[in-house]
């Protein structure tokens, strides 16, 4: 332990994972569909996409919530806060841990969403502007709020501590983990569960997202649409689901036995304060730059970047930049890649998920490829792992979060010794 | 169906509770249900009876013999002044009867 301006500075590990999205509804099975690039993006099922112009998306496959929840639970469960809780509970599981009731108010948790309970107040407004409705369901704030997830996996697991959520676009988990990192590293908590969870495939919510002209449309081969840093890549998909990670401070980690994933050592967030959508290459160097010394971390050591890698023109482009400018030649050796093909867009959830994928990576020692790469882009001309998954030894790995609002989040593994 | 009968479904259906579980006698707290349930039950009596039920009545029913006696009240156009005072505890219950 040592100290920063007066404050203990502890380690923070991360022990256990949780994973309920369109590529798996558990970790392992998430992984092994990353690692064989499989994508789960497919024609909408929710609702009857035919009129709009994007007709897929990455949906959680067969999901009957009463498979997982008592009737009396759902009343008050928004779909996103349903993944959420599912993340988080296989987060708790694997890491084996049992909070003792001394420990519950040393235990957090923060939570990220980009769009809150959409499904809910989307459901609310047909009722109240299509149906001539006089009054809405009392449930609805309850199971709509951005932080409903956050106070639902507090009151599963009895986390007394630090809770809160973030709300910063796709960055929203990113900034999520971060915070929960820094609450332990600066011993305001021992225990945080962390992540983000997404539920945004709606009738109304793909409608605003196709406005934006960054969504692939695809429809014909929708596995395929999502084709990051490929040349001819032509946007996005949207998906669901949740990803939680369980934080924990090394000693307490160590003193219970648990299997140790990875360490957690830099977060670096900053602000673009230029456009509200498209992205510089300045504001997420300074994140990306602000991890690596956090972490005390030279470019060189690191192995693997998780990209953003939405797949639209500019993200893609802009981001290459950005490792280019903060590593240098090393950026050539770096293995970079987007998983997003694979599990969606999932906008709030994306960065905890992406996280989950850099973590396995680094346990491992395999990383994820980029699928659906067909050839090079002369503004993309880093090594995208296309296509195949590669084993390798990582010593540090790093997953980058650049949202809409142009608010960055990136955080920085490393192997732990 | 008499309004005892159809309150009783309601709540059941509600709370996700089999209506034999429920009398007139029930009390909420017995059956379970917090003031965030009692919200959405009502909101249900509202829809079902095409009624409203004002909040001085609707945040002090604890039982379902109080709901059924408030909701026959506001259906038949009465004065419900003494059962809101009996609500908040302001007249003895049986004054009120």
């Amino acid at each position: 332990m040592t100290e920063l301006q007066g404050r203990k500075v502890r380690r923070v590990v991360i022990t256990g994972l949780g994973v309920f999205a369109a590529a798996g509804k558990d970790s392992a099975s998430f992984f092994a569909n990353l690692l064989e690039a499989r994508s789960t993006v497919s024609r909408i099922r929710q609702f009857d996409p035919s009129s709009l112009s994007v007709q897929i998306a990455a949906e959680v496959p067969d999901y009957n919530p009463q498979d997982y929840f008592p009737l009396k639970r759902l009343d008050l469960l928004d779909r996103f806060s349903q993944f959420g809780l599912l993340a988080a509970a296989e987060a708790m599981k694997s890491s084996g841990i049992e909070v003792r009731e001394e420990e519950q108010p040393r235990f957090g948790v923060v939570s990220g969403s980009g769009m809150g309970g959409v499904n809910t107040l989307e459901g609310g407004y047909q009722c109240l502007y299509l149906n001539q409705a006089t009054r809405l369901h009392p449930f609805t704030i309850p199971r709509m709020m951005h932080n409903a997830p956050t106070s639902q996996i507090c009151m599963e697991f009895g986390a007394q501590g630090p809770a809160f959520t973030t709300a910063t676009a796709c960055s929203s988990s990113g900034h999520a983990i971060g915070e929960a990192f820094h609450l332990v590293k600066f011993g305001m908590a021992d225990i945080m569960l962390a992540g983000g969870c997404e539920a945004p495939i709606t009738f109304g919510m793909i409608r605003a997202w196709e406005s934006v002209r960054v969504l692939a449309s695809g429809n014909g081969d929708p596995s395929r649409a999502c084709r990051p840093f490929s040349a001819d890549r032509e946007g996005f998909v949207l998906g669901e689901g949740a990803a939680m990670l369980l934080l924990e401070e090394l000693e307490h980690a160590k003193r219970r036995g648990a299997r140790i994933l990875a360490e957690i050592s830099g977060y670096g967030l900053s602000s673009d304060a230029g456009h509200i959508t498209q992205p510089s290459v300045e504001g997420p160097a300074r994140a990306v730059r602000m991890a690596l010394e956090e972490a005390q971390v030279a470019p060189q050591e690191v192995d693997y970047i998780n990209a953003h890698g939405t797949g639209t023109r500019l993200n893609d482009s802009t981001e290459t930049q950005v490792i280019k400018k903060v590593f240098g030649e090393h950026a050539r050796q770096l293995a970079i890649s987007s998983t997003k093909p694979m599990h969606g867009h999932t906008i709030g959830a994306t960065g905890a998920i992406e996280l989950v994928a850099a973590t396995m990576a680094l346990d491992r020692a395999v990383i994820p490829p980029t699928a659906n790469y067909t050839r090079p882009d002369p503004e993309c001309d880093l090594d995208y792992v296309p296509n195949q998954a590669r084993e390798k030894p990582l010593r540090v790995a790093i997953s980058n979060s650049f949202a809409f609002g142009g608010l960055n989040a990136v955080l920085l593994i490393r192997k732990f010794q | 169906m008499d309004t005892a009968q159809k309150v009783i479904e309601i709540v059941a259906r509600e709370q996700h509770l089999d209506a034999s579980q429920i009398t007139i006698d029930s009390q909420f707290a017995d059956l379970g249900i917090d003031s965030l349930d009692g919200v959405n039950i009502l909101f249900a009596l509202e829809e079902e009876f095409k009624i409203d039920i004002p909040d001085s009545i609707a945040q002090n029913m604890k039982s379902i013999r109080q709901v059924v006696d408030g909701l026959t009240r506001v259906m038949e156009g009465k004065d419900i002044s003494d059962l809101v005072a009996m609500a908040k505890g302001e007249v003895p219950a049986a004054t009120a009867q």
